[in-house]
């Protein structure tokens, strides 16, 4: 396209999916997302594509199952109740080693919760996407261009891998409206014959799309095969944004999302007074950038804060990421609250002892 | 001299799992048989529950799937949606359609997704060891109805084909029965109906085919098809319950 | 002459082809299977009584006969 359009955040998905080849959406009402499942009503029909309301979050992701299984570009969305409800769903899919795409636009949790942005998904995304061994690459866009680019990654790195993938965003990146632009890519779409369960169509033996395994030797064979994939994508996949950690800086800060461009803010204050903070902002959640902390950990006076919309989930990993050599704090606000500028610039001060 | 009985090309020649006597033979020999006669091996894709039948993904000649436990349709419908061309059909017992199911069997009948469902009735859940299914009789002892099913406790049995015959969606739908050689016959005409249906793409179809569980129900083969005409067949009574395949789709 | 062929090896002594053999030909074997059952068979002299309606393979879940006319 090449011109810049204003665009809703689940709009701009429903569009880069398209323009991603995503020939199926499944989909189920849930807010902070619907306007996207309303979008992909609208525009798949018109393109001779499929849209189909599920019944259900779980109805949705076993149809998900099914189109990827026969080899087509699939995507559904839900936000965090409704992942709750896919989660047996992605892990026979990553057990059956299909690509699809999943979108969560997270809110307030748990249970019920709000239907305000929160962060709070962060361990069931990277840690627990379903039961079983598997993980899952999950990418975090910080804006809505970010988010369209992203999705286009998405699908390219789910038939590349032959994985489930998941967009992270939260429910303020599914409602505000930004600049958008639509590049020119060509789909990475790679042929899926060997595998598909797509009819026999003259080929001698049939293909079996499963995850059941009942003998024990063939199962563990099977997910030392799902780990050697798993490391090829922490090898290969890895995406993350410094932001002035070039130089020696007092803290430095870790947030993604929305969160991520609040704590820039704060950077820019905090100049002000000559204090100098930096931001490592993970893009993909998993793999999770650890070099990137290994990039830092000798730059920053007081180690890492890390700032979340929740009660503190991915400070885990940073803490790993830090394995001991520098302090790593945490502060969040949850149940939908934004963390305001103000107070995380207070919790920065009260980590280094004071402005200097 | 003539083979006039023989396997059908859309089952592989292998052994199966399923008990002495179990019913699950002889549904799938019939799918196998109309998937052979209405020549749609090459571009069939079935659908495989969780349940006795998990490994039907292995008997089957055509290309298969396995679902998570009761969600066929759903795989099915994404199958179908995405492959509009293919015959995709699903295959499933009681507790994978009618417990942890019933969404999405009742969904996919109603949207009048162009699939076949197979429905097994055998009052029971036989992989897990022979506990209560939605299907189960009142008085039926089961593992967990030792006591026979108190319909005060545990409610009453569903009949599926009933309910199901209420929707729009759904085209065709008979209950058959495969005790006997005549109604062995008039079981595989009903699933022939079912499968062209889909293809004369007239919407959903469903054949609930009531079958035994010698196993879990502590009875011979012979003694559990006599079981199933004294008590299944007053209950679950045999017939077309929809047929709407004669009017435009 | 109609005749049946049983794939001893697949048989699991289920009964169902003896119960419904109108001619009441079929029988269990003396002998065991490689899965230790009484396969169902029809003794030559038997077999010059089937009249190859196959009701016995239509109740066969483990296509076990084959059945030629």
């Amino acid at each position: 396209m090449g011109e810049k359009v204003l665009m809703k955040g689940n709009e701009a998905i429903g569009e880069a999916a398209i323009r991603a080849n995503c020939k199926c959406f499944f989909g189920y009402p849930i807010t902070p997302q619907t306007e996207l499942a309303a979008y992909m009503s609208r525009k798949m029909p018109k393109i001779g594509r499929v849209f189909l309301q599920a019944e259900s979050e779980i109805a949705a992701i076993n149809m998900v199952y099914g189109a990827a299984g026969s080899g087509v570009r699939s995507m559904t969305s839900s936000s965090s109740p409704g992942i709750s409800l896919k989660s047996e769903g992605i892990s026979y899919i990553a057990g059956a080693e299909l690509p699809c795409v999943i979108c969560n636009i997270v809110r307030g949790g748990p249970g019920l919760g709000s239907i305000q942005p929160a962060q709070s998904d962060y361990f069931m995304a990277t840690k627990a996407g379903g039961h079983g061994d598997f993980s899952m690459p999950v990418l975090a866009p910080a804006s809505i261009q970010e988010m369209v680019d992203l999705i286009q990654d998405a699908f390219d790195i789910a038939d590349e891998y032959r994985t489930p993938c998941m967009i992270m965003g939260d429910g303020m990146l599914g409602q505000m409206m930004e600049p958008v632009e639509f590049k020119e890519r060509k789909p990475k779409e790679p042929s899926k014959d060997s595998w598909a369960a797509n009819g026999l169509n003259g080929r001698k033996t049939h293909n079996i799309i499963n995850s059941l395994y009942l003998q024990s030797e063939l199962l563990e064979e099977h997910n030392i095969k799902l780990q050697q994939k798993y490391a090829a994508i922490k090898e290969k996949e890895v995406r993350y944004e410094l932001y002035k950690c070039d130089r020696e800086n007092d803290l430095i800060i870790v947030a993604y999302g929305t969160t991520s461009r609040i704590c820039k803010n704060v950077i820019k204050e905090a100049e002000k007074d000559g204090i100098n903070l930096g931001l490592i902002r993970p893009i993909t959640l998993w793999p999770f950038p650890f070099e990137a902390f290994e990039k830092t950990v000798n730059k920053t006076k007081h180690g890492y804060l890390s700032v979340e919309m929740s009660c503190g989930q991915m400070v885990y990993d940073v803490k790993l990421a830090a394995n001991g050599r520098c302090p790593v704090d945490f502060y969040g606000r949850t149940g939908g609250m934004i963390p305001e500028p103000n107070d995380i610039y207070s919790k920065v001060k009260e980590i280094i002892g004071g402005a200097k | 001299m003539a083979v006039v009985f023989k396997k059908p090309d859309a089952l592989l020649d292998v052994p199966t799992h399923y008990c002495p006597g179990c019913t699950h033979g002889i549904i799938h020999r019939l799918v196998a048989e109309v998937i052979d006669e209405l020549g749609i091996l090459d571009k069939t894709i079935g659908v495989a529950p969780v349940g006795c039948s998990v490994l039907a993904y292995n008997y089957f000649a055509c290309d298969m799937f396995e679902a998570a436990h009761g969600r066929a349709p759903a795989v099915a419908t994404g199958i179908k949606r995405s492959n509009p061309d293919k015959v995709v059909f699903t295959y499933q017992g009681d507790g994978d359609l009618a417990a942890i199911g019933t969404a999405e069997i009742v969904h996919a009948a109603t949207r009048g997704e162009h699939i076949t469902t197979i429905f097994v009735n055998n009052c029971i859940y036989g992989m897990t060891g022979g506990q209560m299914a939605p299907t189960t009789l009142p008085g039926q002892v089961t593992e967990t109805t030792p006591y026979g099913r108190d319909t005060k406790l545990a409610g009453f049995p569903i009949r599926v084909s009933e309910m199901l015959s209420t929707l729009t969606g759904a085209c065709y739908i008979e209950r058959v029965s495969v005790d006997t050689v005549p109604n062995v016959i008039k079981a595989k005409k009903a699933i022939k109906k079912a499968f062209q249906a889909q293809l004369d793409g007239k919407g959903f179809s469903l054949i609930e085919v009531l079958s035994i569980c010698p196993t879990n129900w502590g009875l011979s083969p012979k003694e559990s098809f006599k079981w199933l005409r004294d008590n299944m067949i007053p209950y679950y009574e045999l017939g077309v319950k929809k047929d709407t395949t004669d009017k435009e789709a | 002459m109609p005749k049946v062929t049983f794939r001893e090896d697949r048989c699991k002594g289920c009964g169902n082809c003896i119960e419904v053999c109108p001619k009441k030909i079929i029988s269990y074997s003396e002998k065991l299977n490689v899965k230790g059952y009484h396969p169902a068979t029809v003794t030559d002299e038997k077999m010059k009584e089937c009249i190859g309606c196959a009701s016995c393979a239509r109740m066969c879940p483990d296509v076990v006969i084959t059945v030629e006319k």
